[in-house]
């Protein structure tokens, strides 16, 4: 799928085949003990399916923010993110909108909240650049029923299923190149979310659309991309492919998301969560921010600074284990009984270890 | 759908009535309660005043029945539009009010178009440039204007505006449109500053509160012009609270206008009510007052009514 090419895009001097780039981003916020992002990259080809997966707080969607240049208040941005080969980084006023109102749109998480609940339908459509007609068109092909009356309809008028194709539709006004889909599913019933997952992938092939997918669900990533980029604490720990994520992960955390959700058919199998809790904005870590709860922890860990270690595969995952090479790549099955024992011993060893970091 | 419309409008214009209702006893009974006996001024002072005479005038007046009595027979001619005669003028008190209310109604109007403006405009500056000078300009400024009493204000403006500037007229009510619009700048002026700074608080936080949602992210991660985004979505969504509060203070208006009136001396309901309670003229500062109820009850019943059109959510969340 990563191999789709949309004719005519990538300007000069782009990369050739990015539609967007993300190198070294880092965000800093004022107040904040360490960057909110550390030396993120990711990219996104025309008609690829990227996820962004990570607990809450990993900065996935600050990530995904940043493509539009949409920053929270008082953040200092270093790194560069470039789409379709032009810098977002230091847009501003006409510039920054304009790029906003072109190339890429975002289908926010909470469809009840991103629409103005005084307004139509049909206005949200139309301030996204799209005319009366066109907006009873997207409508429809965003499978809403109905569209004529939609148009009119305001949003407390619609179930919530409904208001999410609202929003695919208003992110499709703007005709992008690239939709960021931010939990775009999670706040909806399984059979809409699937309908809404269908839906996007449908629009992704017929305009040639690159997805980054936000969720907080790798299988769902691992089922649904080309490619995942798994987050934590502000930094991309492991990028692979989706089929080698699933099969071989490399880096512990992302073997810890595996092991912590139950699977079909798999009722048997214990589920191992992940000890401790996801890190704050007030946690600094002098190596390894996953070295607190990670079961193959090793003394070189607390001062080890993360890099990007590549895998066989052509992936990269940012563990210290990864990087000596002499040591064999964790498996998942003695992550799982290594961590058992670690669990059964020491049952909050991870928390207790991250608040005497805290304080 | 039209028989619920039907019902809501009954059910207002009930509530309406019983409020009217209530009210006009209170206003009574207030009136009736007042020290003084309007029948020593009916019979012309204490001077030669014999009791015979007295009680000769009190029941020529319906004085000397029981106050529910006395209620019952004004509220019966006031339902028959007949408000009575003025003691003082012996003129129609329905004449004597036709004559001053639109003075006061257009002083009214005129300030609200001035606070409304004025207010408003400083509160969506305020907001638009928050946590700025302009921001603080604002609240500095219309804090000044709403602590300066309006009589304080009303000379202020008139010897400023008045005398040394010639620009407009310091007394009367002016013939014509031109004439009264000129004649009522400074009153009206002088009654609006109080309440620029209530006016423009409300709007900024409003406006802030708004502008905190979801939607307006939305909207600026979507492109959409910045000018567009504070008009259609953080103004249009804050009007509810503004709408209200512009209401409640020109409501409060129209029974507020005395002062302003005697500083410029305008003929209006404001220096009739002061007169007619300085003279126990009970037909005319019972009308006066039920009047000024009946304009407050108006126009927050207007306020209510355009609510759901403000924000269509509240219709649905109605019975």
């Amino acid at each position: 799928m990563s191999e789709i090419r949309v004719p005519g895009t990538g300007g000069p001097g782009a990369a050739p085949d990015a539609l967007l780039e993300v190198t070294d981003l880092t965000l800093r916020l004022p107040g904040a003990a360490r960057p909110v992002l550390d030396s993120v990259s990711l990219t996104v080809a025309p008609g690829e399916v990227v996820a962004l997966v990570g607990e809450s707080g990993s900065g996935k969607s600050t990530t995904a923010k940043a493509a539009l240049g949409l920053f929270p208040p008082g953040a200092v941005a270093s790194g560069s993110v470039r789409f379709d080969g032009a810098e977002v980084l230091g847009l501003t006023g006409e510039r920054l909108r304009a790029h906003r109102a072109r190339g890429v749109a975002l289908v926010h998480q909470d469809p009840r909240a991103a629409l103005n609940p005084v307004r139509r339908v049909g206005d949200f459509l139309v301030e996204r650049g799209a005319s009366r007609s066109e907006a009873v068109e997207l409508l429809a092909s965003v499978g809403l029923p109905d569209p004529e009356r939609r148009v009119r309809q305001r949003p407390h008028e619609l179930s919530g299923g409904m208001l999410q194709r609202v929003v695919i539709a208003g992110a499709l006004a703007a005709r992008p190149r690239l939709l960021l889909a931010d939990e775009a599913t999670s706040a909806l019933d399984v059979t809409t979310q699937a309908d809404i997952l269908a839906l996007l992938r449908g629009l992704r092939a017929e305009h040639g659309l690159g997805l980054l997918f936000i969720t907080h669900d790798l299988h769902l990533a691992a089922a649904y991309s080309d490619r995942v980029y798994v987050m934590y604490a502000g930094r991309v720990v492991e990028s692979r492919t989706a089929g080698a994520l699933f099969t071989a992960p490399a880096h512990p955390y992302t073997q810890g998301l595996l092991t912590c959700s139950p699977t079909l058919g798999d009722t048997g199998t214990p589920l191992h969560p992940i000890p401790g809790r996801p890190p704050s904005l007030s946690d600094t870590f002098p190596g390894c921010p996953f070295t607190d709860r990670c079961a193959h922890s090793q003394p070189t860990c607390e001062t080890w600074a993360p890099i990007q270690v590549a895998l066989p595969d052509g992936g990269t995952a940012a563990c210290a284990l990864l990087a000596d090479s002499d040591r064999p790549v964790p498996s998942v099955g003695s992550w799982s009984a290594r961590r058992a024992e670690r669990v059964g011993t020491a049952p909050s060893n991870g928390t207790d270890t991250a608040q005497v970091i805290h304080e | 759908m039209a028989l619920r419309l039907a019902l809501r409008v009954g059910r207002r214009l009930t509530g309406v009535l019983a409020t009217l209702l209530a009210a006009s006893f209170v206003i009574f009974a207030a009136v009736y309660a007042a020290p003084g006996d309007p029948a020593v001024f009916l019979a012309g002072g204490r001077d030669k005043l014999t009791p015979e005479r007295l009680a000769q005038v009190r029941a020529e007046y319906h004085l000397d029945e029981p106050l529910f009595v006395q209620y019952g027979r004004w509220l019966w001619d006031c339902v028959h539009l007949d408000l009575g005669r003025s003691f003082k003028y012996s003129d129609q008190v329905a004449d004597l009010v036709a004559a001053r209310f639109p003075t006061t109604l257009q002083l009214v109007l005129y300030a609200t178009v001035l606070f409304v403006v004025l207010g408003v405009g400083a509160g969506v500056l305020a907001a638009v440039k928050r946590s700025t000078w302009v921001d603080s300009a604002v609240v500095g400024a219309t804090t000044l204007a709403a602590s300066v009493p309006s009589f304080v204000a009303a000379i202020a403006l008139v010897s400023f505006f008045g005398v040394r500037l010639g620009w407009f007229p310091v007394t009367g009510s002016g013939t014509g449109f031109l004439g009264t619009v000129r004649h009522l700048t400074l009153p009206a002026l002088s009654l609006a500053l109080g309440a620029l700074a209530l006016v423009s608080r409300v709007t900024r936080q409003a406006m802030v509160d708004a502008a905190a949602s979801d939607h307006v992210e939305a909207a600026r991660a979507s492109g959409v012009p910045e000018r567009d985004i504070v008009r259609r979505h953080v103004l249009r969504n804050a009007l509810g609270p503004i709408v209200t509060m512009c209401g409640l203070v020109m409501a409060g208006m129209l029974a507020g206008t005395v002062v302003v009136e005697t500083a410029f001396g305008l003929s209006g309901i404001g220096s009739l009510l002061v007169g007619a309670i300085n003279t126990h003229d009970f037909p005319v500062a019972q009308a006066v007052l039920l009047l000024m109820v009946t304009g407050y009850i108006v126009v927050t019943t207007l306020v209510d009514a355009v609510h759901p059109l403000l924000d269509p959510r509240v219709e649905g969340a109605h019975r």
